[in-house]
């Protein structure tokens, strides 16, 4: 079954299954997002690619495709609400990005570049978090993790193991490693792992590998994740 | 002829680097002079903020003397900038607010490798820290940012040609970078 919903008045085609954010990504529109990934389960934590259906706010990583619909994707209020969500990701974590080697490649920056995100709004909370180094290979800083659970799913659906799990509520919400020690090199994680690869911003890194790229090559210096994340999405499809 | 508009800048705890960018705007530093003039800032050496337009301030907050000499460009300019990102976000010198002011007294003055004549520097003269540095908008209104370590020479240029100009401000995306 197919239908066609409208996202800020074009008209687009879904098939059955669809979310919201698959049929706009299909059809070349981009609905911000960091929780979301092409090829993985929803998880519809981050609310970024929060829109109004009918009226209803709803992520629209989680929410069904259904004909008919009138969807508002790019408001101000929706902008606006979007710009405050990833505000607050940065001064809940400690995101200092001239000391980050995912800086250029980083899709929380991204995004907060592509909602033309000047400042940081809020009081920043500075809270005290870990770095796990012991890995051989992988670097994990809890400094930058936004809990989106990208890494959890990896490792459960791409990489067949539990490497990774978010404990905790609130401000203690934590990303553990499953390992007698509670460190990465005691996991069964290799460095070919998806979930190795796959955090959007400089939380679990590659050793070895940061500032490979020069600045003015990197990922979001000239291309904003609007039309990087459609481009990846799409190769995702073929 | 109408007067120049009154430009103030500072560095509370940065390393100048902003500063060194905005002298990047190379030859415009002369049509910006045409126009606007500076009042307290290190290329003038003028020591304290008379009123002024625009204040640029380079930096978070650090210590005793950063509150005071922010809180003087606020009440003295009509527009008070965030430049860079260590007045946005505290940057890299926040990176100390992991670890407790005592600890890093001690290990830059006492325990650390090197340390001759070990004593924690305690000079009245000195201003005081404070347990965390912070970005300049907790502790005073700010009216703009412009994000970056440091912000390119053209990011000021737009900035300011448009506060000229009395446009409202605005950075393209090629302009807004967080490194």
């Amino acid at each position: 079954m197919t239908g066609i919903l409208s996202i800020d008045g074009q008209t687009i085609p879904f098939e059955d299954g669809q979310t919201v954010i698959e049929a706009a990504s299909a059809a070349g529109v981009y609905i911000p997002h960091l929780c979301h990934k092409p090829g993985y389960t929803p998880h519809g934590s981050c609310k970024l690619c929060t829109v109004k259906v009918n009226g209803r706010n709803c992520s629209a990583c989680t929410f069904p495709a259904a004909d008919g619909q009138t969807v508002i994707n790019n408001s101000a209020e929706l902008q606006h609400d979007r710009r405050r969500i990833t505000q607050m990701l940065f001064v809940e974590g400690n995101h200092l990005c001239p000391s980050c080697e995912k800086t250029g490649h980083c899709d929380l920056q991204g995004v907060a570049y592509h909602l033309n995100m000047l400042d940081n709004h809020f009081p920043h909370f500075y809270p005290q978090r870990e770095v796990d180094a012991s890995h051989p290979d992988i670097l994990i800083d809890h400094n930058r993790c936004i809990f989106c659970n990208l890494c959890v799913r990896a490792s459960q659906q791409k990489d067949g193991k539990q490497v990774f799990a978010i404990a905790g509520r609130g401000i203690n919400k934590r990303l553990i490693v499953n390992s007698p020690s509670g460190k990465l090199k005691d996991s069964d994680i290799h460095v070919d792992d998806q979930a190795a690869h796959v955090c959007p911003t400089g939380a679990i890194l590659i050793k070895r590998t940061g500032y490979q790229v020069p600045i003015g090559q990197r990922r979001y210096d000239h291309q904003p994740i609007s039309e990087v994340a459609l481009a990846e999405a799409g190769s995702h499809d073929r | 002829m109408t007067a120049k508009i009154k430009v103030a800048t500072t560095s509370l705890a940065g390393c100048f680097g902003c500063h060194m960018s905005f002298l990047d705007i190379d030859e415009r530093l002369v049509a910006l002079t045409d126009v606007a003039e500076f009042d307290r800032s290190p290329l003038t050496d003028i020591e304290h903020c008379g009123p002024c337009d625009i204040g640029l301030i380079e930096g978070g907050v650090c210590n005793s003397e950063n509150v005071h000499v922010l809180r003087e460009f606020r009440k003295n300019c009509k527009i008070l900038v965030a430049v860079g990102a260590c007045a946005i976000n505290g940057g890299l010198p926040a990176m100390r607010n992991a670890i407790s002011l005592e600890d890093c007294l001690l290990e830059a003055y006492r325990d650390g490798i090197g340390v001759d004549n070990a004593q924690i520097p305690s000079d009245p003269e000195l201003p005081l820290l404070l347990d965390k540095v912070r970005p300049i908008h907790e502790v005073v209104k700010v009216d703009y940012f412009l994000p970056g370590c440091p912000p390119s020479a053209d990011v000021f240029w737009a900035f300011l040609t448009a506060l000229v100009e009395g446009r409202e401000p605005g950075l393209p995306y090629e302009l807004v970078h967080y490194d």
